[in-house]
């Protein structure tokens, strides 16, 4: 069975249609790439995904397991194991990243029938996570995305999925920010979880995250449609010539 | 922590008012209403001093005087309250124990519900429990070792047997007879409380704490506190208040005195978690507190920290005179109101010596329907030189149906003297509510964790063991406030 299944999903925003009938199906095991111009409901997307409200489905579905994943509220989504990194990962004033990262850790396990994490297991394990993404580990004393800088902000979304560890990883252009050396570190930790059992859904702009996050497939959303899809190779060419071809056809 | 740990258990366990359970013990109450007679009831079944009553008479008479100046300045609603309808003396009967062996097994089972470690056996070190039922302080634990250490822990009732001459030179010291329509009414008709005395130099090791609940029907609680440091010492105080569910309200009024001398620390913290009332406003204690200390001396401090998560109404104001050259006051709170509750609260810093320096941290939650009132004063006296006071008070509103208020007094007589007053408010934002959804969190759970963010400075201010129960108190106080 196929892990995520979106089909034909169709979604608008305030009364607008931005999804248009969308279609995806993430094997387990596989790494997709999403590319295409500003504002054609990539976010969107991940956002009717993991069940944010204030978007309404019009048509469509989408399934995990096979399950209907629309009929569940955002936060079962979550513990059933569909994991968001943010394109704009919001502050928690006063709330140390450790403790989001206790508190979150432990509704998963909570869910899955273990008992909470003891105190001295989670700090190894934020210790090791930390130092596999070159975090200085003190960094987990601090609130959660409080004066972060752009590229911690998107480093502690993925330490916070490695802590995880969903079974289906959206990545809303967590390679935006980072610089060159922490696209490379950061990738390694994203590739650290590939596994068969685990999809990954990478939204991004840059082919350049895409040599060190080899993507299975390449698709091109554009208009709230998917107007391309390929192998790796496709993401060069777009390097190359750009979305107007795609425009012209979705329009 | 034994107490800690079976309070968090039982927090867990209850999903709304956990304390609302009534105890079935025989009580031995005073006539319904207020007269001189029942002052002198009180009086006599306590065995006072012929000073106690004369004082007690004093205030209820100039109590009398004030029939039409219930403070009304507040904001806050409610029916008139009718003094002649309470009971003024509840006691467990059996009183006079010689041991915890003879506390009523029903009381301890009371007490075991609320988390209270009160059998010796279950007692690890740390705290030193006075519990104080309706009226009547059950059982002191850890006497004998605060006794060696000079520290005075007990009663107030005992220490006037016990301790005549320190009650008689500082009660009312702080807190006069005269001072406000609730506080006049204490001093006429409190029955128990606790009397802390710390000796010179010491550093008293443990925590001292008191539980209140109200158990009787229609009983009024009146504790009143008294607690001295001398010079040099430094005392960690923890109360801790609750109540059964009732559809009466019920009244508490209270005053807490705290006097503070040369280099000497006080911090009192306080976990008030009296029954709110149903989610209509139906039923909850009226909890009209006066609680203020006094630095008299040389660099003193007096630290108050509130957590206020009960009651239907609180009137509350832990203030500090910092009367010593460079005394130290400061003030961290955190209200929260959810359905119909309603708090008007806040602090008073009266800058008199030199150099003194005060903090408020004030943190306001609503909720519901709620009402959320901050109110604070600032004075500067014309001998503060560079005197200082810093002040932020913020809001945070969950739903559009509560509010929340700031009323911020500022007075300075000496153009040395600066204040210093921030304010903020905010809401919970969708986008931090979906953040946590999206990481496996209830909603419940991330209400918490994002309102304990926002409370977090104070919170860190209360002792361990109770930092993570004052948590845990925040998140089940605004169940259902959101969705
Ligand atoms: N709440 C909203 N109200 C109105 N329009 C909205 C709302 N949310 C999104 N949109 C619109 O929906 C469209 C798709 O936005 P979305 O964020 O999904 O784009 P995107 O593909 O992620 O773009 P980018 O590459 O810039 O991140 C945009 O035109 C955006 O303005
Ligand atoms: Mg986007």
């Amino acid at each position: 069975m196929s892990l995520l299944e979106v089909k034909n999903l169709h979604a608008s925003v305030a009364g607008k249609e931005i999804l248009k009938g969308i279609t995806l199906t993430l094997e387990p095991g596989s790494v997709h790439a999403i590319m295409g111009p500003n504002g054609t409901g990539k976010s969107t997307l991940s956002n009717v995904i993991a069940g944010r409200e204030g978007y309404e489905v019009t048509k469509g579905e989408v399934l995990l397991d096979g399950k209907d994943v629309l009929a569940m509220e955002a936060d079962e989504r979550a513990r059933a194991g569909i994991f968001l990194a943010f394109q704009y990962p919001v502050e928690i004033p006063g709330v140390t990243t450790s403790a989001f990262l206790k508190t979150a850790l432990n509704a998963k396990r909570r869910a899955a029938g273990q008992p909470e994490i003891d105190a001295m297991e989670f700090l190894k394990l934020v210790k090791a996570k930390t130092a596999v993404l070159g975090m200085p580990y003190d960094m987990i004393k601090r609130a959660l995305n409080v004066g972060f800088s752009g590229g911690e902000k998107k480093r502690a979304e993925v330490l916070q999925m490695t802590m995880l560890e969903p079974r289906v990883a959206i990545l809303d252009e967590t390679d935006s920010g980072l610089d060159i050396d922490a696209l490379k570190v950061v990738s390694e930790g994203v590739n650290s979880l590939r596994s068969p059992d685990r999809a990954f859904l990478v939204i991004t702009h840059y082919q350049r995250l895409l040599d060190y996050i080899v993507p299975d497939y390449v698709h091109v959303l554009a208009n709230g449609r998917v107007v391309a899809s390929g192998g790796k190779e496709l993401a060069l060419q777009l390097e190359a010539e750009g979305y107007a071809k795609y425009l012209n056809t979705a329009a | 922590m034994v107490a800690t740990r079976e309070t968090a258990a039982a927090v867990r366990d209850v999903e709304q008012y956990k304390y609302g359970f009534v105890t079935d013990i025989e009580s031995d109450k005073a006539p319904k209403g207020l007269s001189e007679d029942i002052i002198r009831f009180i009086s006599a079944k306590k065995n006072e001093p012929e000073w106690m009553l004369e004082w007690r008479l004093k205030a209820y008479r100039y109590w009398l005087t004030l029939a039409d100046e219930e403070p009304t300045w507040a904001k806050l609603h409610f029916p008139k309250i009718d003094y002649q309808a309470s009971y003024y003396y509840a006691a467990p009967k059996r009183e006079k124990l010689a041991s915890l062996d003879e506390v009523d097994p029903k009381l301890l089972e009371t007490y075991k519900k609320l988390g209270i470690p009160l059998l010796e056996q279950q007692m690890l070190a740390g705290v030193a429990v006075d519990a104080v039922f309706d009226s009547v302080s059950v059982a002191t634990t850890y006497k004998k070792k605060l006794e060696e250490m000079g520290v005075i822990f007990m009663p107030i009732s005992e220490a006037l047997q016990k301790h005549p001459e320190l009650v008689k030179k500082y009660l009312g010291s702080v807190v006069p007879y005269s001072d406000n329509f609730y506080a006049t009414l204490n001093c006429a008709v409190f029955t128990d409380g606790s009397f802390v005395y710390i000796p010179k130099g010491l550093r008293c090791p443990m925590e001292l704490s008191t539980y209140f609940r109200i158990n009787e029907k229609n009983t009024g609680q009146f504790e009143r506190t008294l607690i001295i440091a001398d010079e040099g010492s430094y005392v960690s105080y923890l109360e801790g208040c609750t109540a059964p569910q009732r559809d009466e309200n019920q009244l508490h009024a209270a005053v807490v005195e705290l006097i503070a001398l040369d280099d000497a620390e006080i911090k009192y913290s306080t976990v008030q978690n009296w029954y709110p009332g149903d989610a209509d406003g139906k039923g909850g204690i009226f909890n009209f507190v006066t609680k203020r200390g006094a630095c008299r001396g040389k660099n003193s401090k007096i630290m108050w920290t509130q957590v206020e998560t009960g009651s239907s109404i609180t009137w509350k104001y832990p203030s500090c005179i910092l009367q010593g050259d460079n005394s130290v006051g400061e003030f961290y709170s955190v209200a929260i109101t959810n359905n119909r509750q309603q708090a008007d609260t806040g602090t008073k810093m009266i800058h008199l010596g030199k150099g003194t320096r005060s903090k408020i941290i004030s943190k306001g939650i609503s909720a519901g329907r709620a009402d959320n009132t901050y109110r604070g004063l600032v004075r500067m006296g014309p001998k503060a030189d560079g005197a200082r006071n810093y002040t932020q008070c913020d809001s945070l509103l969950i739903g559009d149906k509560c509010g929340a208020h700031t009323v911020p007094y500022i007075e300075s007589r000496n153009p040395t003297a600066t204040t210093e007053h921030e304010a903020t408010t905010s809401k919970i934002s969708d986008d931090q509510l979906f953040y946590c959804l999206q990481r496996g969190m209830k909603q419940e759970e991330a209400v918490s964790l994002i309102v304990n963010g926002f409370c977090k400075e104070v919170l860190q201010t209360l002792p361990m063991e109770f930092a993570v129960e004052a948590q845990k108190l925040v998140g089940i106080s605004l169940e259902g406030s959101v969705g």
